[in-house]
C-alpha cells in the first residue's frame, strides 16, 4: 500500500465511529497544518489532548515568574511561547511594559553565558516542559554546578506524559486510541506506553510529524482499533513505533539517567485538571539551592470566569463549544492556554477555519 | 571611538559637522547639495507615494542593515503599484551614544542602495535623542507612474497565477538568529525589486496585483489581498519556496515560514496566459532566481470570497488566517 492507498482508507472509512487524542502539542499544529481533518472519515474523530506544556501550566507559576520578574536584579530568561500566558492577572508579555525584566532565548544554556557576563543580577529560567524538554534543564543543572555558578535558579513546571494520559483514561475520556508522542518517545522510549496499553487495552501508535506520517500512523491506530480483540485474544499489546527513524524501544539512556540524576517526581498540579499523581517532576532537595521557588504554586485562577480549557484539553468538549472561543477569547486576546501557545488545541482550530 | 552626543542634536556646529562628515558626504546629489530647507524637484502626472520608519534591532545583521532596508521598504513600496521609483527622504532619530562609525557604514551602505535602486535622496533630518546608542530610520518616497499601468489587487481574477519571487523568511530568521544569538549561515535577503518589477512591466505583462512580502509573511499579505480583492486562493504546499536551511531553523522554533517576513521578495498575481513569461522574467532579473508558481485564484464572485488556503501533500485543505500576535518561538 501506497501513501495515496492509506489516505483513501482514512477518507473511507465507514466502521464504528473512533476518537483518537493527540497528546502532544507538535502534533495538534502539525496536523492542522496538513489538512488531514479535512479529508478523512468524519466516523474517525481526532481530538487533542493535554500535550502544550505551556497550556497546562497553572496560573500560580505564571504569577510566580511575573513577581520574580520584578524583583530587583532579577531577570526572567524564558521560551517564547511562555511570554503570552495569562496567570490570574496578566501575562510577562502585558507586564514587560510594566518594569518586568524578561529575556526570550531558544535554549536554556544561553543563561551561562548571560549569568557570566553579568555576576549581579539574579536569572531565573522559567523551566517548563515535558520529557522531551527535561533532559536539557538537567544539562543545565550539570553545567551551572561544574562551572559554579551562583545566580543562576529554576522555577519548574516539568511534567510527564504517561500519567497525565492514565488520568484521562481513568477519568472517561473515552478515548479510542492514542497518538503516542513523538518527540517524548525519543526520550522515554516506545516502551514507557506498554504498561497503559496493555492495562487497559487501548492502542497506542507512536506517529511522526509529517503529513505522510501522520497518516501512516493514523491508519496504523485506526487498524488496531478495529482488530483490538483479536489483538487481545492473541496476546498482542496494541502498540506500535510508527517513527522508528528517531524513536527506539528503551529511549535515550543519557537522558533518562540525567533526570533520574537532578529530578525526582511529585504530584503536579495541570492546569484545568488538577493534581495528578506522581505526574511531575522537581528538582532533588540536594540540589534545590538551584530552586526559584517551584514549590506549592498550584493554584489555577482562571482570567475570565467562562474558560473552558480544562474540558477542552481532556477532550470532554471541542473549542467550538466553549462560550468564549472566538467570541471574546482570539489568538490576539486569549482567555485561557488553549488559546495562546501555537501549540494549543483553540489556537489550531481557530486558524484552520476560516473567519 | 567617536559617538553622537546630544550636541549632535542643537541644530549647531556639532550637527553641522555631523551632515558634512557623514550625511553629506554619502548622500551628496546636485538637489541635495543646494542645501535649502526644501527640495525642488521634477515631476509627473501621477504619483506613488509611501512612508515607513526602520527600527530594527539589530542595527546590522548578516547580509544588510537598518540603512540599507530603509531604503529597500520604501522603494519596494513604490514599486508594488508598478511605478518607477525616483526621490526619497530620509529622517534620523540618533540615540545618544550611537557610534558614528557605525552610522556612516550604514549611510554608505544607505547611499549604494539608492544608488543600485535609482533613486536620489533630496532631503533628510536628524533629531538626536537621550538613549543607547539605538538608531531610527523614516523614509519617505515618491515614484512616477504611468496611469495606463494599473496594478491594484482588485484587478484580480478567477485562473489569475500566484507568483512567490523567491524563498520565504530569509530576513526574519536572520534578525531573530541575530537577536538570539543563533549561529547559522542564514543571511537576510533585504534587496530592492526595481529590476524585477520594472521588466515586468516593460514587456507589458499582465500583472493584476504585486504586494512586497514583509511582516506578516506572505499568508497575512495573501489573506489581505483575497479580502480586498474579494477572491479566494489556493496554494500548492509543495511548491512554496523556503531555503531548506530556513525550513529546518522554522522546524525547531516551530515558526511557520508562510509568516515570516522578507524585504526583497514580492508575490506578483499575473494572468493566467502571461504566468509562464512572467515567471521567466522574475527568475532572470536579479533577486529572483528562486521564483516558483505557487498557486491560483480559485474563485472571485460568490458569497463566499476572502479565503487562503493550502492545499497540501496528501490532498488536504489547510486554512489560513492573518498572522496572530507576534509569532513567539515555542517551548518544544
Amino acid at each position: 500500500m501506497n501513501i495515496h492507498d492509506l489516505v483513501d482508507f482514512l477518507k473511507n472509512y465507514d466502521g464504528e465511529s473512533i476518537r483518537i487524542m493527540e497528546v502532544c502539542g507538535s502534533h495538534t499544529a502539525a496536523i492542522t497544518k496538513s489538512g488531514l481533518k479535512s479529508i478523512i472519515s468524519p466516523k474517525i474523530q481526532l481530538i487533542s489532548g493535554p500535550g502544550c506544556p505551556v497550556c497546562v501550566t497553572p496560573s500560580a507559576y505564571i504569577d510566580r515568574l511575573i513577581e520574580l520578574s520584578k524583583t530587583e536584579n532579577t531577570c526572567i530568561v524564558t521560551f517564547g511561547d511562555l511570554m503570552r500566558v495569562p496567570g490570574s492577572k496578566s501575562s510577562l508579555n502585558l507586564e514587560k511594559g510594566n518594569g518586568a525584566n524578561v529575556k526570550m532565548v531558544y535554549s536554556p544554556m544561553d543563561i551561562i553565558k548571560m549569568a557570566e557576563d553579568n555576576p549581579d543580577i539574579n536569572y531565573v529560567f522559567a523551566a517548563v516542559g515535558f520529557e522531551t524538554t527535561i533532559p536539557v534543564y538537567t544539562l543545565l543543572l550539570e553545567s551551572l554546578i561544574s562551572k559554579d555558578i551562583k545566580n543562576v535558579k529554576l522555577l519548574t513546571a516539568l511534567k510527564t506524559m504517561p500519567e497525565a494520559i492514565e488520568y484521562l483514561i481513568q477519568a472517561g475520556a473515552k478515548i479510542d486510541g492514542f497518538i503516542a508522542p513523538g518527540h517524548v518517545s525519543v526520550i522515554t522510549g516506545k516502551n514507557a506506553f506498554y504498561g497503559l496499553a496493555s492495562t487497559y487495552n487501548i492502542p497506542f501508535g507512536i506517529t511522526g510529524f509529517n503529513p505522510s506520517e501522520l497518516v501512516i500512523g493514523i491508519y496504523g491506530i485506526t487498524k488496531m482499533i478495529c482488530e483490538k480483540e483479536k489483538l487481545k485474544e492473541k496476546n498482542i499489546v496494541p502498540l506500535k513505533n510508527f517513527y522508528t527513524s528517531v524513536v527506539r524501544d528503551e529511549g535515550n539512556d543519557t537522558a533518562l539517567n540525567l533526570m533520574k540524576k537532578y529530578l525526582q517526581p511529585y504530584d503536579a498540579v495541570w492546569r484545568g485538571m488538577g493534581e495528578i499523581k506522581g505526574s511531575g517532576l522537581k528538582i532533588k532537595d540536594e540540589y534545590s539551592f538551584f530552586d526559584a521557588g517551584s514549590e506549592g504554586l498550584s493554584e489555577d485562577i482562571k482570567l475570565n470566569k467562562g474558560c473552558s480549557c480544562d474540558k477542552v484539553l481532556t477532550g470532554k468538549i471541542t473549542p467550538h463549544e466553549c462560550p468564549l472561543f472566538k467570541k471574546v477569547c482570539t489568538p490576539l486576546t486569549p482567555q485561557g492556554a488553549c488559546m495562546v501557545s501555537e501549540e494549543g488545541c483553540c489556537f489550531q482550530t481557530f486558524l484552520s477555519e476560516p473567519q | 571611538m567617536a559617538i553622537i552626543t546630544m550636541a549632535h542634536g542643537s541644530g549647531g556646529r556639532a550637527t553641522s559637522e555631523l551632515i558634512d562628515s557623514i550625511f553629506a558626504k554619502y548622500f551628496n546629489n546636485e538637489i541635495l547639495s543646494q542645501m535649502e530647507d526644501s527640495s525642488v524637484v521634477d515631476g509627473s502626472a501621477m504619483l506613488a507615494m509611501t512612508t515607513d520608519s526602520f527600527v530594527v534591532k539589530p542595527l546590522t545583521y548578516p547580509g544588510g542593515n537598518i540603512g540599507r532596508l530603509s531604503v529597500c521598504g520604501t522603494v519596494n513600496d513604490l514599486l508594488m503599484r508598478g511605478s518607477v521609483p525616483k526621490y526619497l527622504t530620509c529622517g534620523f532619530i540618533l540615540e545618544e551614544g550611537l557610534d558614528t562609525e557605525l552610522l556612516s557604514e550604514i549611510c554608505k551602505s544607505m547611499a549604494e542602495t539608492a544608488k543600485e535602486a535609482n533613486v536620489k535622496i533630496v532631503a533628510g533630518d536628524t533629531k538626536v535623542i537621550e538613549g543607547s546608542g539605538g538608531l531610527i530610520i523614516n523614509t519617505a518616497g515618491v515614484g512616477f507612474i504611468n496611469p495606463e499601468k494599473d496594478i491594484s489587487s482588485k484587478n484580480c481574477k478567477k485562473g489569475d497565477k500566484v507568483i512567490v519571487s523567491g524563498y520565504l523568511g530569509d530576513h526574519h530568521a536572520t534578525i531573530l538568529s541575530s537577536r538570539m544569538t543563533i549561529d547559522n549561515n542564514v543571511e537576510s535577503d533585504n534587496a530592492p525589486l526595481n529590476e524585477m518589477v520594472l521588466s515586468l512591466v516593460n514587456n507589458n505583462i499582465k500583472v493584476h496585483a504585486l504586494r512586497d512580502i514583509t511582516r506578516g509573511g506572505l499568508a497575512t499579505v495573501l489573506k489581505e489581498m483575497a479580502i480586498s480583492a474579494k477572491v479566494n486562493i489556493e496554494l500548492e504546499d509543495d511548491k512554496i519556496p523556503v531555503n531548506p536551511m530556513i525550513k529546518d531553523f522554522c522546524g525547531i522554533l516551530g515558526l511557520d515560514p508562510l509568516y515570516m517576513g522578507n524585504e526583497g521578495k514580492l508575490v506578483a498575481i499575473v494572468a493566467e496566459e502571461d504566468a509562464e513569461k512572467a515567471l521567466s522574467i522574475i527568475k532572470n532579473s536579479k533577486y529572483g532566481e528562486n521564483a516558483v508558481i505557487a498557486g491560483e485564484i480559485v474563485e472571485d464572485q460568490g458569497e463566499k470570497f476572502g479565503n487562503l488556503t493550502v492545499r497540501t501533500v496528501i490532498g488536504g485543505l489547510r486554512s489560513l488566517e492573518v498572522l496572530q500576535g507576534e509569532g513567539l518561538p515555542r517551548i518544544c
